[in-house]
C-alpha cells in the first residue's frame, strides 16, 4: 500500500526510484502509467489534474518482464504506432529509427520471441521510444542482463530522457547513481527521501536510506 | 483357422481394397458426389457455428462474466452430445408437425448444416475460451499501455491465440465431418440429395458392399488426418 506520495518529476531528467522489494515501486510506476488505480491523491502534469485513462494517453510503461507479441521485432515496435493510427508511410521510418537507437538495427525480420532476453528488452524500449508520450515510466530496465545489454539499454535511457519525463525504479544503486538526476528511496509504501542523485548518495538524510545504500537495510 | 482359411478370410477386404482405390483414382462419381456433399455441409455448419461461437468465447474468455465457471462447464459437458439425441431434438422441430414444420428443411442439406452446427457449438466455446484464456495476461497490459483501446487490446489477444481458434474450429469441422446420428436422421441418407460420407458408409455395409464403404472410409479418414496434419506443421512454423 502507499502512503503519503508527494512526487515532482521534470522532463529532460531521469528520476529513480529505489528501494528494497515489496516498498511499492512497481505499484506506483503503475499508478503513474494509469494501470491501476489510486484511491486517494491526485496525478498533475503542468498543473492539470490526469484521470487514470488520460493518463495512459501520457505515459507508456516498460516492464521488467519484457512482453513480446507474437510475430517480428518490426511487429512489436510498429504495434503502438498502428493501435494510435499513425500513417503507414511514416511507421516504418520510426520503427527503423527506434531499432537503431537500442542497436537492433536490421533485426526487423527476426522474430521477436525467439531473442535472448536483453534483445527482447531493447525491443520494449524501441517500442516504447516510438510512440513519442511525455512520460515513460520503466520497471527494472536492466535485470537479470548483461552488462553488455546493459550499457546499451542505459545509452537509450539517456536518449529517451531527453525529451520525457523518464522515472525508473532499479535496485542498482551504481546504475541509478550514473543514470539519475533525482533519487527516491521508497519504503514501506511512503518516501523517505527524495534529493538530487549526488546529494543522495553523498549525504544521505534519512538512516533507512544510509543502510539501503550500504546494502545494509532488510 | 489354418494358412489357408485365413487367405481366404482375407480375400474379400483385399480385393475391397483395390476396389476401393480403383473407385477413388478413376473419379467415380458417386464417391465424389458424396464426398463433395459432405464437405458442403460439413463447413458450412462449422463456419455457421463460428459466427457466434467465436464472440461467445470472447465474451466469457475477456469479460467478467457472473457464473463463467457454471457456463463453460455447461459448454464442456455438451461436447459429448450424443449425436442421435440431438438428431431427435431437432427431428421434432423440423419435421412437418413440428414448430418449424413450416420452412420444409427436413430432408435437405439444410437440416444437416443446422444440426451440425448446433452440434460442433459446444466444441468450438470451449476450446477457443481455452486458447483465449491461455494467452499471458500482461498481453493485455502491454496494449494498454501502448494505447491500444478495449476493442483493439482484445483483437490482439484474439491475433495471440489464432492457432488454438484454428485448431478449435478445425477439431468441429472434424466432428461435424465424421457425424452420422444428425446427418441420418434430419437428412435421410437420399441419394443424391443428402447422402453424405458417414450415412453412405453405414448403408452400403449393411448392403454388404464393402469396396463402396472402404473408398468412403478411405476418403473420409484421409481428410479428417490430412487436416489434422496441415495445421500441426503449420504451427510449427
Amino acid at each position: 500500500m502507499l502512503d503519503q506520495i508527494n512526487l515532482k518529476a521534470h522532463a529532460s531528467r531521469i528520476t529513480s526510484i529505489i528501494g528494497i522489494n515489496g516498498a511499492g515501486k512497481t505499484t506506483l510506476l503503475k499508478i503513474l502509467a494509469g494501470l491501476e488505480e489510486k484511491n486517494g491523491g491526485s496525478i498533475l502534469i503542468d498543473s492539470n489534474e490526469i484521470s487514470a485513462s488520460d493518463l495512459r494517453t501520457h505515459s507508456t510503461m516498460i516492464f521488467q518482464k519484457s512482453i513480446m507479441i507474437g510475430g517480428t521485432v518490426y511487429d512489436n515496435v510498429a504495434y503502438g504506432l498502428r493501435v494510435n493510427n499513425v500513417p503507414s508511410q511514416h511507421i516504418k521510418e520510426k520503427v527503423r529509427y527506434a531499432l537503431d537507437t537500442v542497436n537492433l538495427t536490421n533485426f526487423e525480420k527476426r522474430k521477436a520471441r525467439k531473442l535472448s532476453s536483453g534483445e527482447q528488452q531493447r525491443v520494449a524500449i524501441a517500442r516504447a521510444l516510438v510512440i513519442e508520450r511525455e512520460i515513460l515510466l520503466i520497471d527494472e530496465p536492466t535485470a537479470n542482463l548483461d552488462p553488455a545489454n546493459a550499457m546499451i539499454i542505459e545509452q537509450a535511457i539517456k536518449i529517451a530522457a531527453r525529451s520525457r519525463i523518464l522515472i525508473l525504479s532499479t535496485h542498482n544503486l551504481p546504475q541509478a547513481k550514473r543514470l539519475s538526476h533525482q533519487v527516491i528511496h521508497l519504503y514501506n509504501g511512503s518516501i523517505i527521501e527524495d534529493r538530487e542523485a549526488e546529494d543522495f548518495f553523498a549525504s544521505p538524510h534519512d538512516e533507512k536510506t544510509r543502510l539501503f545504500v550500504d546494502g545494509e537495510l532488510q | 483357422m489354418d494358412h489357408g482359411e485365413e487367405d481366404a478370410a482375407l480375400d474379400p477386404i483385399l480385393q475391397g481394397l483395390i476396389q476401393a482405390i480403383q473407385l477413388i483414382v478413376s473419379g467415380d462419381p458417386e464417391v465424389y458426389r458424396i464426398t463433395e456433399l459432405s464437405l458442403f455441409v460439413s463447413i458450412s455448419g462449422t463456419l455457421l457455428s463460428c459466427i457466434w461461437s467465436i464472440p461467445i468465447s470472447a465474451f466469457l474468455a475477456l469479460r467478467k462474466v457472473p457464473g463463467k465457471r457454471t457456463i463453460k462447464g455447461i459448454f464442456t459437458a455438451l461436447i459429448g452430445i450424443p449425436t442421435v439425441a440431438l438428431g431427435l431434438s431437432l427431428y421434432l422441430l423440423l419435421s412437418r408437425t413440428g414448430p418449424l414444420g413450416y420452412f420444409q428443411l427436413m430432408y435437405t442439406p439444410y437440416a444437416i448444416i443446422i444440426g451440425q452446427c448446433i452440434l460442433v457449438t459446444p466444441i468450438i466455446v470451449s476450446f477457443t475460451t481455452s486458447a483465449l484464456e491461455s494467452v499471458d495476461p500482461d498481453v493485455r497490459t502491454l496494449a494498454r499501455t501502448l494505447g491500444a483501446s478495449g476493442f483493439q487490446t482484445d483483437a490482439l489477444v484474439l491475433r495471440e491465440a489464432r492457432w488454438g481458434v484454428i485448431l478449435a474450429v478445425i477439431a468441429a469441422f472434424n466432428r461435424a465431418f465424421a457425424e452420422l446420428g444428425v446427418a441420418m436422421m434430419l437428412g435421410g441418407n437420399i441419394r443424391g440429395v443428402t447422402r453424405v460420407l458417414t450415412t453412405a458408409i453405414a448403408l452400403q455395409t449393411s448392403m454388404v458392399d464393402i469396396p463402396l464403404s472402404l473408398a468412403l472410409s478411405i476418403i473420409l479418414l484421409g481428410i479428417v488426418m490430412t487436416l489434422s496434419i496441415i495445421v500441426s506443421l503449420a504451427r510449427r512454423r
